[in-house]
């Protein structure tokens, strides 16, 4: 069982830049429509994907996960990252399907 | 809400309704009061309404913002035991059952119910520039949703291009933010509401840039700049951080062309003054049709989804007993 994490700055270079696994970041707000649709898809997916992938979501609502937003250059959302050792390996822009997005996740971990 | 998340789905109902925005909730929300069985499945609950910052002009509160009152109208819809999924509709055939009639509606997560009755409540979907390179910057400095993405450009310089409400209503909410906004119109005047383009003509922050059009896009890793038509200060080429594009909608096509409803010369979905379509057994409600005086908002929405539902009610009844 692997829920996906809040994350707030504190504990992003923890959970995201020094995790042994690949980590999925998704940069979100309460009033962005597309990333309310696409937080069910990333709950069942870090379901399915456990042990393989680590989910986590950052609002980019709270002022203290602005600097994040800034950091990482998010211009639009949702918008989700893929981080390898730490760097960036892939990044996803818009809603997409369920099945699309776990087809498109695992083509890029089985082949970094 | 995710299909996997809801319990006690049927394969098949008297009534299905695709789309989830103010037409699709408010037929739900009629169709429980008749008793009348029904699932709804919509790409984006809420629908286009949700993407609106503020809404001024709906009855009941002075102002409200799309996401609350689609939120209302959800759990509405919800409290009345509407079973309500997130999916998208990629099919609608019709097959024969006997001597009746039947649509085969299949999602793309590849699940398939059947339906006596169709409301197509499919809303509209935004209309792109369609300049080169305008994929490349999507996420990049252009966006289609100013309540999603404005607050990413705190003291930047952005362009709106479009003139009427939906632009408009994104060129002052940026003008909350942002530090400059261009608003660039092909017209000579906005359209719209004369309250919003009042506001717009005193905000010191937003200059409109009219009789013109935005022509190329530039930019490396990023959007950097716009080319326009007309030179604006005598500069054809405009830096901006941010390019939010608001020059309407338009309906979706794929479902209506396989069903081969009539629609008119834009593809909007021809109904009677009781939402039906040309093809027995299909309703068509809210911004996706001619009704209405062609008047797309949401109190003329919900009010399609209303009729339509009402129709379907009476048709279903004619036809059990
Ligand atoms: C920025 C902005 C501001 C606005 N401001 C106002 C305002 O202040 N006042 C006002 O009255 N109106 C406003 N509007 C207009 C209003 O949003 C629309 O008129 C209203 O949403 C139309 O409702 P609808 O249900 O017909 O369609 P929509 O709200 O567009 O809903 C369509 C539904 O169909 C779904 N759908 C489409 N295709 C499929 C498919 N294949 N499978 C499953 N589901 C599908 C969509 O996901 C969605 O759930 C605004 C619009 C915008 C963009």
């Amino acid at each position: 069982m692997s829920k996906v994490i809040e994350l707030t700055k504190q504990d992003f270079d923890k959970e995201v830049l020094k995790s042994d696994i690949p980590v999925l970041v998704d940069f979100w707000a309460p009033w962005c429509q597309p990333c309310i649709m696409m937080s069910p898809i990333l709950d069942v997916l870090s379901e399915e994907l456990s042990g393989k992938l680590k989910i986590c979501r950052v609002n980019t609502e709270l002022p203290e996960n602005r600097i994040l937003a800034y950091q990482y250059q998010i211009q639009s959302i949702p918008n989700m990252k893929l981080f390898k050792n730490g760097i960036i390996i892939k990044e996803f822009i818009g809603l997409r399907p369920k099945e699309i997005f776990k087809e498109e996740l695992e083509q890029v971990l089985n082949s970094s | 809400m995710n299909t996997e998340f809801t319990e006690n789905l049927k394969d098949r109902y008297p009534l299905i309704i695709i789309g989830a925005g103010p037409a699709g909730l408010t037929a739900s929300i009629y169709a429980s009061r008749y008793k009348l069985e029904h699932l709804v499945i919509g790409e984006a609950i809420g629908g286009l309404a949700f993407e609106a910052h503020k809404i001024c002009n709906f009855p009941i509160e002075n102002e409200i913002s799309g996401r609350d009152i689609t939120k209302k109208m959800q759990e509405h819809a919800r409290s009345l035991g509407a079973n309500i999924i997130m999916d998208k509709v990629i099919g609608v055939q019709e097959k024969n059952e006997g001597e009746n009639k039947i649509f085969k509606i299949t999602t793309q997560s590849n699940k398939v119910f059947l339906a006596n009755t169709v409301l197509l409540a499919l809303g509209t979907e935004r209309r792109r520039l369609d300049l080169p390179g305008e994929n490349r910057f999507i996420g990049k400095g252009i966006s289609y949703c100013a309540t999603c993405d404005a607050m990413f450009y705190q003291n930047k310089t952005v362009a709106v291009v479009g003139g009427s409400n939906s632009a408009n209503t994104s060129s002052l909410y940026l003008a909350e933010i942002a530090k400059k906004v261009y608003q660039i119109y092909r017209r000579d005047k906005l359209r719209g509401e004369t309250s919003w383009i009042e506001q717009i003509l005193h905000n010191q922050k937003i200059k409109v840039i009219y009789n013109t059009n935005i022509i190329g896009l530039k930019g490396e890793e990023k959007l950097e700049k716009i080319v326009l038509d007309t030179p604006y200060q005598g500069m054809k080429e405009l830096a901006i951080d941010g390019l939010f594009v608001e020059i309407g909608s338009v309906p979706q096509k794929a479902l209506i062309k396989d069903l081969s409803l009539q629609t008119d010369e834009n593809g909007y979905i021809k109904v009677t003054s009781d939402q039906r379509t040309n093809r027995l057994g299909i309703w068509a409600a809210g911004d996706i049709t001619t009704n209405s005086n062609n008047f797309r908002q949401i109190i003329t929405a919900c009010s399609e989804g209303a009729i339509a539902a009402e129709s379907i009610f009476k048709f279903i009844k004619q036809h059990t007993s």
